[in-house]
């Protein structure tokens, strides 16, 4: 075994390259920026592109258009430049356009601080949207995940051709850990699926026995057409209203019907116990080490991590807090997942435990939590 | 058999009767064929107003997406797809909203072809003035468009180094010599196309193709390539930059080769500096130092976004098994460097224990504490304060704490090379001296 002392960002770029990304582009902003500087090592050398656009709103447009060309495209930010991309993340949403967009979280609102960690962007990450359409985000607890969860969010967007969020932190993005770097866990790659030949091509028609059309690439041989206006199968705009809601529904059910399948979690649930623990993100190893510590006391706690935070994993929920009587959801900000927890959870009691202060919730305010 | 025309059948123009757009449109056709290209040889790529409709209306690659950011998905298009002519069509109205891309992409000098479809108004939404409307037009905006100075586009690009630059009527004959002059230039050309919009504006404004052929008159004398802005394209320079950089090697690890002093349990560190110490690579190489003992590590920072100035605090954790949590709230060693990180750490050093070292450099004042202080004089050491935080692993080192040398010393290896190596290692050295 061989560790290697490595952030969570770049983590990251390493799980992009590995996932096949052939293009970044993005905007240096705290505490994003290293994963842009590792792209930026990574990507050229090897015939990948990687572009810092005049703005958060140009990176965003950049990496739609390679989208559409066929690569695979990266781009990292934090909370601001999420605001920025917003109209670009609804176009990629409601045109089904692959990418992977990174936000390193730091505490808000606004500019806020750069430099302090925070998981604020929880519920602005689902609705960052116009439409209100969903969007898949995933979570990662450290720099191993931050490696594997990429190459499960290039996969899901080439699966489900979305935009997929990784919902880091500074806490993760910028803290440095030793990695058994070949050991880590390397999904299989997934690939966008190439419109068969000799038929003609409904852009935004389903694939039969499927609710993700076939693409075809700009500049490819074969005419692609993409457009951020409303449209039917056949990429034109349309105001029928039996087009309009074919689309629009079919998004939210290809992503929210096959949730069970891509519900990434750790499960470590405890016999006889009253609590679960349910967080993510950072707040995670927090929770990790209070319910370990509590089981050293002999206390029964059961702790879950999601991996998977839209769109909420539903089954999974309720399966995880099957037997317990009380869910405590641990996370950096002042409820936003607690919420989610409570609508699919009626039946138990749901309490947050949480803060907005910059500082990583500790431990002993867990076990003093479970202990309430 | 070449195309007659590119045009799609299956949605022909709709533009309003008179619409200059309808012209430019059949234009740009004639010069594609002309040209001899395919459909599959031409993306089109549009945004939101009524030049928006290009990309429907043509049977090529089409991208047409939110308003001014057109230039974006061009830019990367050509990027990804080089053989590809990319076309890009935008109204007045996104040359205002999309101005830090359009002078982006003079200065980026993509191989991609702009057309700004100038008819002085926002047409859709009912004639409000846009960055090109005259002071003296009467709009939908009320009074606001005599207060803004219109945008002279050919004087913009120029300036931000667009190297083809042109100025048009969508009414003289020879607009498709000009349009074809840009699409092949190599580089990015930019055309602004003057027209009517009989719509919204002509029936308010005095406008008509002789006046503006009168108007454009003397800007068109300049059209053309402009010498001064003349270079290689975007594309053809970044595959040329980045043919030449060495690829990075995977990462390699570090093998344990070492024992930790402190064999079992978890041993953690404060450093508490100022930012120009070096603190963050002082907490890296601690890290690499754990690993080089088989230990796991981890390092989490603080800092202020200002550079050179303010705290700059690093916390590690050493363990045999895997870390959780990675705040610190009792460590074992405080390395009190500066002032700046002990007041940010101000509430800690009340809570340390007695069996807690802390490293203070002299001069450091320290809040209250019954831990062990150790006072290290950096500067009779003859250390410069950029290697005080090197310096305070070098002591904790010698004081068989955490780190050992050894671990320090193949650390040190790992990291650097050459000059630096040999720097840090007079810094380890000068410690190990020094009489403490």
């Amino acid at each position: 075994m061989a560790l290697t002392l490595m952030e969570g960002n770049e983590a990251i770029a390493w799980g992009a390259f590995d996932a096949g990304c052939q293009f970044f582009a993005g905007y240096p902003i705290t505490p994003a920026t290293s994963i842009y500087s590792a792209m930026l090592q990574l990507l050229p050398p090897e015939g990948g592109i990687v572009l810092q656009g005049e703005d958060e709103i140009a990176s965003m447009g950049y990496c739609l258009g390679a989208s559409m060309c066929g690569h695979k495209a990266l781009t990292a930010t934090s909370g601001p430049g999420i605001s920025l991309y917003s109209e670009h993340i609804s176009f990629a949403i409601g045109s089904e356009i692959p990418l992977v967009i990174v936000n390193v979280q730091r505490l808000g609102p606004s500019t806020g601080s750069a430099t302090r960690g925070a998981d604020g962007d929880i519920q602005f990450m689902r609705w960052s949207n116009t439409g209100g359409l969903p969007a898949i985000v995933l979570a990662p607890v450290d720099a191993a995940d931050c490696y594997t969860l990429t190459i499960h969010a290039f996969n899901l967007s080439e699966r489900f051709r979305c935009p997929v969020f990784i919902a880091s932190n500074k806490e993760i993005g910028l803290t440095r850990e030793s990695v058994d770097f070949d050991a880590l866990e390397k999904p299989a790659l997934v690939e966008r699926v190439v419109a068969p030949e000799g038929q003609p091509y409904l852009p935004f028609r389903p694939s039969p026995d499927s609710e993700v059309p076939y693409f075809l690439p700009i500049g490819g041989e074969r005419i692609s057409r993409q457009t951020s206006s409303t449209h039917g199968e056949n990429g034109y705009i349309t105001t029928s209203p039996a087009e309009i809601s074919a689309q629009i529904e079919r998004l939210e059910r290809k992503l929210v019907s096959a949730v069970d399948s891509y519900s990434f979690h750790e499960a470590d649930l405890s016999a006889g116990a009253d609590t679960l623990v349910l967080t993510y993100g950072v707040s995670a190893r927090a929770a990790r080490q209070a319910v370990n510590e509590l089981r050293g006391k002999g206390q029964a706690v059961s702790l879950a991590v999601l991996k998977t935070l839209w769109p909420v994993p539903t089954a999974l929920l309720r399966q995880l807090a099957q037997g317990h009587k009380r869910v405590l959801v641990v996370e950096m900000n002042l409820g936003q997942y607690s919420r989610e927890v409570q609508r699919v959870l009626t039946g138990h009691e749901v309490q947050h435990v949480g803060q907005m202060d910059g500082v990583l919730i500790k431990p002993s305010q867990i076990k003093e939590a479970v202990h309430a | 058999m070449p195309e007659t025309t590119l045009l799609n059948s299956q949605r022909p123009p709709l533009f309003c009767p008179g619409c200059s757009h309808d012209s430019v449109l059949k234009v740009l056709d004639k010069v594609f064929v002309n040209m001899g290209l395919a459909a599959n040889q031409i993306c089109m790529v549009s945004d939101i107003g009524c030049s928006g409709l290009f990309d429907t209306f043509f049977n090529t690659h089409a991208f047409h997406g939110v308003h001014g950011r057109a230039l974006t998905y061009a830019t990367a298009m050509k990027l990804c797809r080089p053989e590809l002519n990319v076309v890009v069509t935008m109204g007045d109205g996104g040359l205002g909203i999309g101005g830090a891309h359009v002078l982006s992409a003079c200065r980026r000098n993509a191989d991609i072809t702009l057309l700004v479809l100038n008819n002085f108004n926002f047409g859709m939404t009912g004639g409000q003035c846009s960055a090109t409307t005259p002071q003296d037009a009467v709009v939908g905006s009320g009074f606001l468009n005599r207060l803004d100075l219109p945008l002279d586009l050919q004087k913009v690009a120029r300036a931000a180094g667009a190297p083809y630059v042109a100025v048009a009527s969508t009414y003289q004959k020879d607009l498709g010599a000009i349009l074809r002059e840009a699409i092949e230039y190599k580089g990015f050309s930019v055309v602004e196309i003057q027209g009517l919009c009989p719509g919204r504006y002509t029936k308010r404004n005095q406008i008509s193709p002789k006046s503006i052929a009168e108007e454009i008159a003397p800007a068109q004398e300049f059209n053309g390539e402009v010498k001064e802005n003349v270079r290689p394209d975007y594309g053809q320079a970044y595959r040329a930059q980045a043919a030449a950089q060495r690829k990075v090697p995977r990462p390699a690890g570090l093998q344990a080769l070492y024992k930790p002093p402190q064999e079992d349990g978890r041993q953690t560190v404060m450093l508490l500096g100022a930012a120009g110490q070096r603190a963050i690579t002082a907490g890296e190489l601690a890290g690499m130092a754990g690993l080089l003992a088989g230990l796991q590590v981890t390092q989490k920072n603080e800092y202020n976004i200002t550079v050179l100035r303010g705290p700059s605090i690093t916390e590690l954790i050493f363990s045999a098994t895997p870390i959780d949590y990675t705040g610190i709230t009792q460590p074992d060693v405080v390395l009190a460097l500066a002032p700046e990180g002990v007041e940010r750490r101000y509430g800690v050093f009340a809570q340390l224990p007695s069996q807690t070292l802390v490293i203070r450099a002299a001069g450091v004042e320290l809040p209250e504490t019954r831990a062990q202080v150790e006072t290290v004089d950096f500067k009779a050491l003859g250390l410069n304060k950029l290697d005080w935080a090197l310096g305070s692993l070098a002591v904790m080192a010698k004081m068989n704490k955490v780190i050992s040398r050894e671990m320090l010393q193949a650390a040190l290896e790992a990291r650097f090379r050459g000059k630096v190596l040999e720097a840090s290692n007079q810094v380890v050295d000068k410690v190990y001296a020094g009489a403490a």
